[in-house]
């Protein structure tokens, strides 16, 4: 089985959806002029040479417009696939998605599907408060939208193609320091997130969360590169003996809400680590959903461990102190000991 | 540029057909009003009245299969698309059998099997929409052409104009319908446009910037039938400025006091319905005061078949608000 970063495997998804189906097309910034990125992270890279310009067309810097063209051509028949350069940038498009996207269905009365897929770039990287934020928490918000949140390629891949055949809004938020991306384009700091990905066709379902590791005294939640984090925090415990158990949810709307059930009815306690700012965000709302449906399985305080109430900031030493780190969880968990 | 006159002169059918189409919208409208007043329809209301003959010229110069986007003012252009006037009816009651099953109202009517998108009631915000339509018909090759309807006030929003750019680069089968009725709200043009004609922009995007009296509906028809006629051919977009006015408020709640009674009744001189029946009957000569008179009666049939229906519909259960969040399939 070949093996690949999340940028080839996401790639790769397009490519094999872009075959399979004439009605599947990628629209935005930068994806496929000769001599150019490839998208901001490289995952288009290549694929207009397979595909032509007509299907992997570039748009003018247009936030609104590269949205309201998906969601117009998702209502006539195609499966656009929207790349968005930096996450950030979603709210330059923010009523085609909250407003339009998110409620056709609904104020049609079930009568217009909007099959589209919107591809965002998330995560702290050392390029200062705007193009650094995570943002699901914002769109977990909306109802009507798909939120998903990959960390692995076999994830990455199978879940893009799980969204691509969806005949709902979904949109993926993908962590700049997981994509693996090469050359130029690849990160400081970035994890080598290469996985075994099946050249055949396979999908994840939307909706289905996955044990990374188990263990029977603590639950960690976590999404995107707090993923890895949260596998480091369990690495360094388990030295001193604490069994920590790992659940990445990978789709954050639907919540697959029973698998973080199941192990904290489990394990009796609760850590949610997130990069996002702490109030009012999604760490909060696994939180209130563990109290109201598991309280009496809790033996500890649920802890959230997640950025400040800050902008991201852009020195180096600023930047560590704002992303949550392997430290800040091992920590949390201890303190519920 | 201004359009010249009608090459090819109207038939009488035509004529009447377009009569009782815009005669359907003020009728539509002024008992939406009625039916407000009576408590029957439980929402606000931004009737489009004065108007009439945009919605008709544009809508009655496409194909079945062509699209339509309207606005926050959508019941004309979704009865001119051919939504029908039970269901639109249905819908401002909050009634099941609704076009968009009491989930839309007022604001977001439409029936995409007829090709009338739901409404959009964000300002501006159905341009870029409309483009993804043209661009789609563009990939599917199917010839056909998208409407999207916004008024002078729209213009001003960044979505048009990113939209416009776009359709423009793409050489998009689109129409930009602007239906300056020279205010926003309460707000008049003078205020919010620096350009003496909305139109005046195209030439920002390289694409034809054309005005027309959007109160003759030949004149609405024929410009909008030069402009698809290139869309079609891949040409790409038009901007069709219609200058047109409101003959109501903006919405239920408004007197108009920002306007005159003088300027009111000037344009109620120009109303665009006595002018097409004074020319069927006076210029063209091609129908009698009394069949237009008996248009009218089919019209009051229609309007009342819709009402009744409406009327008679089961309201939708409560907890049916929780459907549809997601695509459930047909």
């Amino acid at each position: 089985m070949p093996e690949m970063t999340i940028a080839e495997a996401l790639r790769e998804g397009i490519r094999e959806e872009m075959r399979r189906d004439p009605s599947v097309f990628c629209l935005g910034e930068d994806i496929g002029i000769p001599g150019g990125f490839g998208g901001a992270f490289t995952v288009t890279l290549g694929l207009s040479d397979e595909f032509g310009h007509d299907r992997i067309l570039d748009t003018p810097i247009s936030e609104i417009g590269i949205a309201g063209v998906a969601i117009g051509a998702a209502m006539t028949g195609m499966r656009p696939i929207a790349d968005v350069q930096y996450g950030d940038f979603l709210f330059c498009m923010m009523d085609q998605l909250a407003n339009q996207a998110a409620k056709m269905t609904y104020m049609s009365g079930g009568t217009v599907k909007v099959p589209l897929v919107m591809r965002a770039p998330v995560g702290s990287t050392r390029r200062g408060s705007q193009h650094a934020q995570s943002l699901e928490a914002f769109f977990t918000h909306i109802p009507g939208l798909k939120v998903l949140a990959p960390s692995t390629a076999y994830d990455a891949k199978g879940l893009l193609k799980s969204a691509i055949r969806d005949d709902n809004p979904v949109l993926i938020f993908e962590h700049k320091l997981l994509y693996g991306s090469k050359g130029g384009r690849s990160e400081k700091g970035a994890l080598t997130a290469v996985g075994e990905v099946p050249s055949e066709d396979y999908v994840v379902p939307i909706g289905k969360g996955v044990v990374r590791r188990t263990g029977k005294d603590v639950t960690i939640v976590g999404k995107l590169l707090t993923v890895y984090r949260a596998l480091e925090a369990a690495q360094e415990l388990a030295q001193e003996g604490i069994e920590a158990e790992v659940i990445d949810p990978r789709t954050l709307i639907p919540l697959d809400k029973e698998i973080i059930l199941e192990s904290v009815r489990k394990t009796g306690r609760l850590v949610v680590v997130e990069e996002d700012n702490i109030t009012h965000g999604w760490g909060a709302e696994i939180a209130a959903m563990v109290a109201e449906e598991a309280f009496f399985y809790l033996d500890a305080p649920i802890k959230r461990v997640a950025a400040p109430d800050t902008p991201p900031p852009f020195a180096p030493p600023m930047e560590a102190f704002y992303v949550p780190s392997t430290a800040r969880v091992v920590s949390a968990v201890k303190s519920l000991f | 540029m201004l359009v010249t006159t009608s090459i090819e002169p109207p038939t009488r059918a035509e004529l009447l057909h377009l009569y009782h189409e815009m005669l359907l919208i003020r009728r539509f409208e002024e008992q939406c009003n009625a039916l407000f007043l009576q408590g029957k329809i439980p929402s606000t209301l931004h009737l489009y009245i004065g108007q009439e003959a945009v919605a008709v010229g544009v809508c009655s110069a496409l194909r079945p299969d062509d699209f339509v986007l309207g606005t926050h003012r959508p019941h004309g252009h979704a009865l001119a698309k051919g939504v029908s006037s039970r269901s639109i009816m249905a819908e401002l009651f909050g009634k099941v059998t609704g076009c968009c099953k009491a989930k839309g109202g007022s604001m977001h009517v439409g029936d995409m099997a007829v090709g009338m998108f739901p409404a959009i009631a964000i300002v501006g915000a159905n341009a870029p929409i409309a483009v993804g339509s043209a661009l789609s018909a563009k990939m599917r090759g199917t010839q056909q052409v998208t409407i999207a309807f916004f008024g002078e006030g729209g213009s001003n929003e960044g979505a048009v104009h990113e939209a416009m750019n776009m359709a423009a680069i793409w050489q998009l089968p689109v129409l930009f319908i602007c239906e300056n009725n020279l205010y926003g709200a309460s707000t008049p043009i003078s205020q919010v446009v620096a350009v003496e004609n909305v139109a005046d922009r195209a030439a920002a995007y390289g694409i034809p910037g054309v005005i027309v009296d959007g109160n003759d509906v030949l004149a609405v028809q024929e410009a909008t039938r030069i402009a698809v006629e290139r869309a079609r051919e891949g040409k790409g977009p038009t901007l069709l400025e219609c200058k047109t006015y409101r003959l109501c408020g903006h919405s239920r709640s408004d007197a108009c006091n920002y306007r005159t009674r003088d300027e009111e009744a000037e344009w109620r001189d120009k109303d665009p319905l006595v002018r097409l029946s004074r020319y069927i009957t006076e210029v063209a000569q091609l129908a009698t005061a009394e069949e237009i008179a008996q248009v009218a009666e089919e019209v009051e049939a229609i309007m009342q078949d819709a009402i009744n229906f409406a009327e008679e519909s089961p309201e939708p259960q409560p907890e049916e608000a929780l459907l549809h969040v997601f695509w459930e399939g047909n």
